[in-house]
């Protein structure tokens, strides 16, 4: 495949950028669906090109095609290149941000129709596909790290759409700010590995790692810096609590960059880095805990939100866990010795990935879903849903299979894909593995929970307007169903295998007594959902007051957002230790200013009394001088 | 004792030196310029004692062009001192401060 | 010998009327000193054989300067303050001193080679053929100077006339 249209993957949406925001929004802003057409046009070439891609790499000698270098910069001796790199990880990513993003803008034109905005919204969509695109294909850690940035801005702009809203303004600026934290880690680990080896290339790195020539200190701090950066930007804990406030942005914006491909670019950084990682013991056993702990961590507060975005967000959060615990598991395993470098480096690899393929599709076919609820209802808060299945019901349905699917039932994509986390954790990390396991309990509840809040029951809300209750447009229903498909069979694409996993047969799983295992917990959870939301054998009121202690943990997020932001952020920094650099920038550095001027206007005043004016004072002044000089020649001849 | 060269160039200097206190300490810008006076005349004294000492004419050459230039400033300065006195009314040097800062 | 008593003298005289004029109140004796260090002066060229230099130092400056300067202080009487020292009359006398001393010391310590011939004779032919003559050329400076008298009457003139 010639290199030119890989460039194109990423090139072409950028364009699409830069028609909408130069030619379109400018001149044409009457006509807003132009933006659309522009944006489909590149995304979808990007799709097609995206598959031939695919097919190029699964038939190239190690599923690897050979990109050129470009020469980006050159300072001195020191040159920078930029290049791409299309492998079967790089491929495998590259079909998901096409799919998703696609059938997201095609959704946008039934959802987003009639908002002011509609330029921008289709410019902002181009940049971000594009910067993923290209943060997917970037072959070194400062191109990447461009791209990285770009879907961080991307993100911003995004959440805070509808920046008229402050509660928008706010996430957008929250989330901005907790995952620049992230960032700077990266940044910093970024740096650390180039003054070690002189390189920014993935490949180079990852051969150094792995032969031992970086120093195991640093090359943990590096591990760790990088993964910082992952955390930040899938939210996993302790940087978590920027994605839930990010759901004020509109719904597909949540569906494309806060389900399936911006939070994932942190796993997909941790998967390319992957041999970094488990060259250092500390920093993948790092990755596997706090996977593990956010995702119990995250699901705990998902069963308690009141709206719907809120739960799939903090679902994302624990599906991101999940990821990372896959990828830190079998990590372990390698650098314990347990299992072959080799095997465990593409073992990881398929294990972390294959569920971020399959968590990409049926993610955001539910937040699709729960936007199409809200076209309806005109709300996210389930209190004041019910009985949606008779007046939508091909929403409903799509909906409970992609549920079924996240919570990891038999057959659909998603069990596949959570299959092998679970095995690969109970091999390397038994601990986690417990608590990965009370997760699924957690998952298929808190599914059902909104399931049978939101479509089961009676209507309780109040119908609006002259439209009544009714189904989502076609144009929103198709690439829900398009998903939907993807959801239930991206299991069987052989996707896993390409990543370099191991195969699964169709009914050869059910053999393992851990399918069974978490069949029987999915099930649970599902039953207790059915018990207090759909029979109302148990009344959540009553749970909810018998429990209240842990209701209020759980639905305060455990406090952390105020403590973040109270605490740490307005006493500590803002009245501590910004008010000490506050004071030190007015008086010493404005001191040492201000005191240099005024010295030298006070030494001018001083000076200044000898003009007198009169001459017989500057007479006397000149004839010192030729006695003085007189004097000196006299001396010195 | 004879009477040489140096003791005409002392002479010189002690007027010169005279002439200078003068210009200094004195506030009546008249005196001022009777003092100047005494300087261009004490270095007229030098100028002819050394072309008398070293036999040669061009000292007293000298001496008529500076006598020329002293009656040229003397007129100019006095002009001047009359000028300013019927403007400030004043003749004290200490008063003339308008260039201060 | 009568050269040399001629000589002191007239430098005694000429020293004193020179402290008279800068240290009286009364400006009109320090001008009237001035006139009397004038003639002294004019008698010290004399012993020194430049006799037409004595004359034009008489003509000119008793003649002119000092009328000029008695008419100035005529013109510029201010009733009682007369001619007071100045603020800066201690640094003065200092740098004066000074000053005095190195010229004393530059003066006895360096070797002129100066020749004590008598003088020879009138000197005004001298001075003519110098200014005026063939091969030296003083008549430059001579036009000069003459300019030099134009510009300073007619400035003079221009800085003391009526509006």
């Amino acid at each position: 495949m010639p290199s030119e249209l890989v460039l194109a993957i990423f090139l072409l949406p950028f364009f699409s950028f830069a028609i909408i925001s130069f030619i379109i929004r400018p001149f044409f802003n009457h006509r807003p669906l132009l933006s659309w057409y522009v944006t489909i046009a590149a995304i979808g070439t990007s799709l097609v090109l995206s598959i031939w891609a695919l097919i190029a790499v699964s038939g190239a000698p190690h599923h690897v095609l050979e990109m050129p270098n470009y020469e980006w910069v050159a300072i001195g001796d020191t040159v920078i290149y930029v290049g791409v790199t299309v492998d079967a990880l790089a491929a495998a990513m590259l079909i998901v941000v096409t799919v998703v993003s696609l059938m997201v803008q095609i959704y946008s034109r039934g959802y987003m129709k009639g908002d002011g905005g509609l330029c921008r919204y289709f410019a902002f969509m181009s940049l971000f596909t594009g910067s993923m695109l290209g943060l997917v294909l970037a072959d070194n850690l400062l191109f990447l790290f461009l791209f990285w940035e770009g879907v961080g801005l991307c993100s911003y702009l995004l959440i805070g759409f509808w920046y008229h809203k402050p509660e928008a303004a706010r996430a957008a600026m929250k989330a901005f700010l907790v995952t620049r934290l992230g960032d700077f880690g990266f940044l910093a680990a970024i740096l650390l590995l180039y003054t070690k080896t002189g390189t920014f290339d993935i490949g180079e790195l990852q051969n150094l790692a792995l032969a031992g020539a970086i120093g195991s200190t640093a090359l943990t701090w590096a591990a760790i810096g990088i993964f910082s950066g992952a955390v930040g930007k899938s939210a996993q804990f302790p940087l978590h609590t920027w994605l839930p406030d990010a759901m004020e942005g509109p719904t597909p914006v949540s569906a494309l960059i806060h389900a399936a491909t911006m939070v994932a670019a942190g796993v997909y950084l941790v998967a390319r880095m992957f041999p970094v990682f488990v060259s250092s013991t500390t920093a993948i056993t790092t990755v596997a805990i706090i996977g593990g702990f956010t995702a119990i961590f995250a699901a705990s507060m998902g069963l308690v939100m009141n709206d719907i975005k809120r739960v799939l967000a903090y679902s994302t959060i624990s599906q991101l866990g999940y990821m990372m615990l896959g990828l830190g598991a079998v990590g372990v395993g390698v650098s314990s010795g347990a299992i072959s470098l080799e095997a465990g480096l593409a073992l990881g690899v398929a294990v972390g990935i294959f569920h971020l393929f399959t968590h990409a599709f049926f993610k955001s076919l539910l937040f699709l879903g729960a936007g199409s609820v809200s076209h309806a209802t005109e709300t996210f808060d389930m209190r004041e849903m019910g009985g949606l299945r008779k007046a939508m019901p091909w929403t409903f349905i799509m909906f409970v299979i992609a549920s079924l699917s996240l919570a990891g039932i038999w057959l659909l994509a998603g069990f596949w894909s959570k299959e092998g986390i679970l095995a690969e954790s109970l091999h390397y990390v038994p601990v986690l593995f417990y608590l990965a396991i009370i997760t699924v309990f957690m998952t298929a509840f808190y599914m059902f929970r909104v399931i049978f809040l939101t479509f089961g029951g009676e209507y309780r809300g109040q119908a609006h307007g002259n439209h009544g209750l009714h189904e989502s447009p076609l144009v929103m229903l198709l690439p829900m169903g398009v998903l939907t498909v993807l959801a239930v069979v991206a299991g069987f694409l052989g996707v896993n295998e390409f990543l370099g996993g191991e195969s699964h047969s169709f009914f050869g799983a059910l053999t393992h007594s851990l399918a069974w295992t978490s069949l029987i917990w999915a099930a649970g959870g599902i039953f207790l959902a059915y018990a207090i939301y759909g029979a109302k054998w148990l009344s959540a009121a009553s749970l909810r007051q018998r429990f209240a202690p842990i209701y209020t943990l759980l639905s305060r997020k455990y406090w952390f957002d105020e403590l973040y932001e109270r605490l740490f952020l307005m006493r500590f920094l803002i009245d501590g230790f910004f008010a000490v650099l506050h004071w030190f920038d007015d008086h010493i550095i404005d001191g040492a200013v201000n005191g240099i001027a005024g010295g030298t206007v006070a030494a001018g005043s001083v000076v200044r009394k000898l003009e007198t004016g009169q001459l017989q004072a500057y007479g006397l002044a000149i004839f010192i001088g030729i006695l003085v000089i007189v004097a000196f020649v006299f001396i010195f001849n | 004792m004879a009477i040489g060269l140096e003791h005409f160039l002392i002479l010189s200097a002690v007027l010169f030196a005279i002439g200078l206190y003068g210009v200094l300490a004195k506030r009546n810008v008249v005196v001022i310029l009777m003092s100047i006076e005494i300087m261009l005349s004490a270095v007229n004294i030098a100028m002819v004692a050394f072309s008398r000492y070293g036999q040669f004419i061009t000292g007293q050459v000298f001496v008529i062009f500076i006598m020329v230039v002293a009656a040229a400033e003397a007129a100019v300065g006095l002009a001047l001192i009359i000028a300013i006195y019927r403007r400030r009314k004043t003749v004290d040097a200490d008063k003339f401060d308008l260039m201060k800062w | 010998m009568g050269l040399q008593i001629a000589f002191w003298i007239l430098a005694v005289v000429s020293v004193v009327a020179a402290l008279a004029v800068v240290s009286l109140r009364n400006i009109f004796r320090a001008a009237l000193f001035l006139i009397l260090c004038f003639f002294a002066i004019a008698g010290i060229y004399v012993t020194m054989g430049a006799d037409f230099l004595a004359g034009a130092q008489v003509l000119i400056y008793v003649g002119a300067i000092g009328v000029l300067i008695i008419f100035a202080i005529m013109l510029t009487r201010e009733g009682r303050e007369g001619s007071p020292s100045g603020r800066l009359r201690v640094p003065a006398l200092l740098i004066a001193l000074i000053f005095l001393i190195t010229m004393v010391l530059v003066v006895t310590g360096t070797d002129w080679g100066a020749v004590t011939e008598g003088s020879s004779g009138p000197t005004t032919s001298a001075i003519a053929e110098a200014i005026f003559g063939e091969d030296s050329g003083f008549v430059l400076a001579f036009e000069i100077a003459a300019a030099l008298i134009l510009a300073a009457i007619i400035g003079a003139i221009v800085l003391v006339r009526d509006k």
